[in-house]
């Protein structure tokens, strides 16, 4: 702070002038001195590069597919006003569209509530102490870590095609499988399946807020006699809200992102029948396979008031399930 | 004994498991480990066997051991793998540089400084960590494609320099608020200037956010599919993850063991950077969770 101060001297103009100061020249002066308080130009020198990144890189670019949005344009000429066109088309006469909207919903709203259940059960088994716990939680963690990689969608690509590592589990009890891949009706579960097995991440911030949870709380109701049930929803999933909020919202977003396995799944093709035609999947054939950047970019907004959407109801329907610190005590 | 102290009894049933409970527990969690890791022994094992193989003896020993499957992979899509991996490297050094620098004087700024309008850019910042980058990946698209940008990795490199990942902003605000105060300000009393108090006294005393940032910048990067599919198109320019779609193009199912021991290598720094760094990347993660 005191530097700034001698820092921002050298450079003033000379102080207050002979005139006497009028409320304008008050009030110069005394946002002067706050900003001294502050740091003077410091805070923003080091804040320069992470400004040029929000308003090049985020803010324009959300303004521009904006406007993109409401044009063809195909990259190589310029972008033509064709109004509502894309949204009206996208809704009303793409079925491939909706297909995607089915494809991504049906893999959110599944993999989600199975992902954070797991998370949470498999958390609450490794609050004990037990002998080798980090060696389960780092594999546990392991498959989240590797989720996002190519390689990962391939292995899973193979362990359920027809002749896979899957059907050969299911031949031991005399299941006689099918090809769940390039099946329509099983497709998109294997991604879904996919997404569970990356439980890690959500429950290594269940354990962490497990670890905060106050002992006391639970001596009290062990010796009140409380089972494990009941201390389960009277005392844990309680003080937990706040964390079970935080990573489903995560989730959530993370679930409509999702765009590698689907693409390797399907060899980018968002089949059989697009049942894998993944939103993000779908966006990214529009624009950069199909070149039609303007209905992507249209795309690209719904898909972000669908998320912003969802975040927002999640928010405010948290206000009723959440519970803070303070509404325990 | 509970008749004396009532709290005991109750008390040693939920610190420590005896018996029976316990050898149930570690079955449970033995079994859930071996589904978990079992695609990728998988995927290790299959690397290992002639194709022929991979699918008619599904088991994890190879019966045959095959390791020539390592050597087609390496020469056999397209361009030599380590083309591949040079690439990669590239952008993910270049990444995490990025995102070393910028994130953290960002981090800096919003740590330890009062300016007008903080709270908003604050929360704004915040608010970027849940944009998905498909809102911005085709106006980003154009911006680069004007740049004649495309086919370079600078589209991959330059955001990190200008600190578009704000989770690590995040994650180092967080940090340097526990580094206390009185040593900025003894710093101040000997006329350090905030450069300075950065470059000798913050950074040195965030390292553990630093390698944290640069362990999962660095993962994630390299992982990072989707970027690196719209802005490289010229094989000679791929990435690793690019270099293995190009084993699913081929339609014949002759290169499945040349497909996994790619794929294997693929995943090994990942996997390297996990052994090494496992509690740091578990608890970096845990504790970021926990502010959120």
């Amino acid at each position: 702070m005191t530097t700034a101060k001698t820092d921002g001297a050298v450079g003033e103009r000379p102080a207050a002038p002979a005139t006497p100061a009028g409320p304008r020249e008050r009030e110069r002066m005394r946002r002067r001195a706050a900003r001294r308080r502050g740091g003077g130009w410091w805070p923003y020198l080091f804040l320069a590069p992470w400004f040029a990144g929000l308003f090049g890189l985020t803010v324009y670019p959300m303004l521009d597919s904006l406007y993109l949005s409401f044009t063809d344009f195909d990259l190589l000429t310029p972008a033509k006003w064709i109004g509502a066109q894309n949204y009206t088309h996208m809704f009303s006469d793409d079925p491939v569209f909706w297909d995607s909207v089915h494809a991504t919903l049906l893999y959110v709203l599944v993999s989600v509530p199975l992902k954070l259940a797991l998370a949470l059960g498999v958390a609450i088994l490794l609050n004990r102490p037990l002998k080798g716990i980090g060696v389960y939680r780092a594999a546990f963690y392991l498959p989240s870590l590797l989720g996002g990689a190519v390689a990962v969608a391939i292995v899973w690509r193979q362990v359920f095609g027809g002749d896979g590592l899957f059907n050969d589990f299911l031949g031991w009890f005399g299941i006689k499988g099918q090809d769940w891949i390039s099946s329509p009706d099983t497709s998109i579960y294997t991604l879904i399946l996919l997404a569970v097995w990356q439980f890690g991440t959500p429950m290594v911030i269940f354990l962490a807020g497990l670890k905060q949870l106050p002992k006391d709380v639970y001596e009290a109701a062990a010796i009140d006699g409380a089972g494990t049930l009941t201390r389960f929803f009277r005392i844990t999933l309680p003080l937990l809200t706040p964390i079970v909020f935080f990573n489903l919202v995560l989730q959530i977003i993370d679930g409509f992102k999702t765009f590698t396995p689907a693409y390797v799944v399907s060899n980018g093709t968002g089949g059989p029948l697009d049942s894998t035609m993944l939103y993000s999947l779908y966006l990214y054939k529009k624009g950069f396979t199909d070149l039609q950047m303007g209905y992507a970019s249209a795309l690209a907004w719904v898909l972000f008031l669908v998320i912003a959407g969802f975040t927002a109801v999640n928010f405010i329907a948290g206000r009723y399930w959440v519970h803070y610190d303070d509404d325990i005590d | 004994m509970s008749a004396l102290t009532p709290s005991a009894a109750p008390l040693q049933k939920l610190r420590s498991l005896t018996g029976p409970r316990r050898i149930l527990l570690h079955t449970l969690l033995i079994g859930v480990a071996l589904v978990m890791l079992y695609p990728l022994l998988w995927m290790l094992s299959s690397s290992l066997k002639p194709d022929t193989d991979i699918f008619t003896h599904p088991g994890l020993i190879p019966t045959r051991v095959h390791p020539r499957n390592y050597a087609e992979g390496w020469s056999g899509s397209g361009n030599s793998f380590s083309l591949y991996i040079t690439n990669s490297l590239i952008v993910t050094i270049g990444a995490v540089t990025g995102n070393v620098v910028s994130c953290s004087l960002a981090a800096y700024a919003f740590a330890r400084f009062e300016f007008r309008g903080k709270k908003i850019w604050f929360g704004l910042m915040l608010g970027t960590l849940m944009l998905p980058m498909q809102a911005t990946l085709i106006p980003q698209y154009t911006i680069f494609y004007n740049l004649t940008w495309i086919n370079t990795f600078l589209p991959l490199i330059v955001p990190k320099f200008l600190a578009t990942d704000a989770f690590f902003i995040f994650l180092m605000v967080q940090f340097i608020r526990s580094i206390p105060r009185e040593l900025d300000q003894a710093a101040m009393m000997d006329g350090a200037n905030p450069l300075q108090i950065y470059w000798k006294i913050i950074l040195p005393l965030m390292k553990p956010a630093l390698v944290t940032t640069t362990i999962f910048t660095f993962i994630w990067t390299y992982d990072d599919f989707l970027s690196q599919l719209v802005y490289l198109q010229q094989n000679a320019r791929f990435t690793v993850p690019l270099g293995l779609t190009l084993f699913l193009d081929k339609t014949s199912g002759s290169s499945y063991g040349a497909m996994f021991a790619m794929s294997t290598l693929a995943l090994a720094p990942t996997l390297i950077c996990f052994l090494v760094f496992q509690k740091r990347l578990v608890e970096g993660l845990a504790t970021t969770g926990m502010k959120g």
